[in-house]
């Protein structure tokens, strides 16, 4: 059995569930939601970047330009290669937390 | 008329994260044929009714987007007559020596003020499997997937796309065909050919530079339009918009991303285009029926989503 997930979103509140295979910006596009902006959810163009407050959770590819290693690793993650293996609750990426990946692009150029 | 200069777009060359993932997308859903995999990894590959001996390349790298775009000149004296020009306009001009390998002929390289690098040659090694010249038949052997016949064009973003105009149509002889511009006269996006097809490129103002909208292939019809739209759903592909056409060129198209977020286009048809023609103009209060005469509305993930 594939377990299943709730996914809040902070920002609006709204909530769903997401198995743990499938990405959660899939997840909620097949429900009908539009929480998350929705752009390639192929990991190449950064618009669904997102914050995880909390949850344990894995990510698959993911382009460097939109989430350095290090942002990465404090819970900054593209909806589309997200996959929960607990409830989340995440939030919408700020312009700083768009910033910070920039800035560390740009020290790493 | 006959073509000089600049013939057309030879190939591409794209990033992508995962290797494995583009060439099921590349190779089993669009259906080009792969024709070489490098010492340095990257994948060429072609479609069935290319000449040339690529038109695609793949390179994975940690972010996606475009590597260059390369045009096909007519001769070496034309490769060197545009060296001289855009050496003669100020453009810091690199010469690429041949690389047999590859199957490729000496280039030159620029990049144009959108930041974009573009590559100029004139020789490239035929395809084994290329179109049938002796009592040709269609094809070798039935084309696959969405049995697209050839690469066709990029769509490219990028800050400077009025000093990239004029580079490709002063120093490369390209016209532009058409264009959308804002009531304050500012060129908001330009479609360029090198030939006789509605584009050969196109460029759209945006902030940054160097970023890739679509790589688009050629389809024979309007029903290939639909069965690659029929392939779409039934891998599950990630589709941005279509089956729809377009006001500007008139293409009959689809909008999907490849499994690294670079869009792609499949399309059908368009107009013939003559150097003789005027430019065709779209206000942007128009702008929802220029890029999508069925919907007539603006669709912001089209508008906004690069790599
Ligand atoms: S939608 Fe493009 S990176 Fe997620």
């Amino acid at each position: 059995m594939v377990a299943r997930y709730i996914i809040e979103i902070e920002d609006c509140g709204r909530r769903f569930p997401c198995p743990e295979d499938e990405g959660v910006l899939q997840a909620m596009e097949r429900q009908g939601w539009q929480a998350i902006p929705v752009g390639c959810r192929n990991g190449g163009c950064g618009r669904c970047l997102i914050r995880v407050i909390c949850g344990a959770f894995r990510t698959g590819l993911m382009s460097r330009r939109h989430v350095s290693e290090g942002q990465g690793a404090q819970g900054l993650a593209l909806a589309c290669r997200l996959y929960p293996q607990s409830d989340l609750t995440v939030r919408l990426a700020t312009p700083h937390d768009r910033a910070a990946t920039e800035n560390e692009n740009a020290r790493g150029a | 008329m006959a073509i000089s200069g600049v013939l057309r777009p030879g190939y591409v060359q794209l990033r992508v994260l995962d290797m494995e993932a583009a060439l099921v997308h590349y190779r089993d859903r669009i259906g080009l044929d792969v024709v070489q995999t490098d010492d340095e990894g990257l994948v060429y590959l072609k479609a069935y009714d290319e000449f040339d001996h690529h038109s695609i390349v793949l390179r994975e790298a940690p972010e996606a987007g475009i590597d260059f775009m390369a045009f096909k000149v007519a001769s070496e004296e034309a490769l060197d007559e545009f060296a001289r020009r855009l050496r003669g306009a100020g453009c810091t001009v690199e010469e690429i020596a041949p690389d047999d390998k590859r199957h490729l002929g000496r280039r030159i390289a620029f990049t144009a003020p959108t930041g974009h690098r573009f590559e100029l040659f004139a020789t490239i090694g035929r395809a084994d499997l290329g179109p049938m010249v002796d009592n040709p038949e269609l094809w070798h052997t039935e084309p696959r997937a969405m049995r697209v016949q050839r690469f066709d064009h990029c769509l490219l973003y990028g800050d400077d796309i009025d000093g990239a105009i004029d580079l490709f149509s002063k120093l490369l002889g390209f016209s532009l065909t058409e264009r959308v511009v804002a009531p304050d006269g500012t060129v908001i996006a330009a479609f360029l050919s090198c030939g006789m097809k509605a584009h050969d490129i196109a460029l759209v103002r945006h902030d940054e530079k160097g970023k890739l909208h679509h790589v688009s292939f050629l389809l024979e019809s309007w029903n290939d339009v639909g069965h690659a739209a029929d392939i779409m759903s039934r891998y599950n592909m990630s589709i941005d918009i279509g089956p729809t056409r377009h006001g500007i060129t008139r293409g009959q198209t689809i909008y999907f991303f490849d499994p690294s977020g670079n869009r792609n286009e499949v399309f059908a048809g368009g107009y013939t285009f003559y150097p003789d023609h005027p430019v065709r103009t779209w206000s942007t209060d128009e702008v929802g029926k220029a890029i999508f005469y069925y919907e007539r509305a603006l669709n912001d993930r089209f508008m906004t989503v690069v790599t």
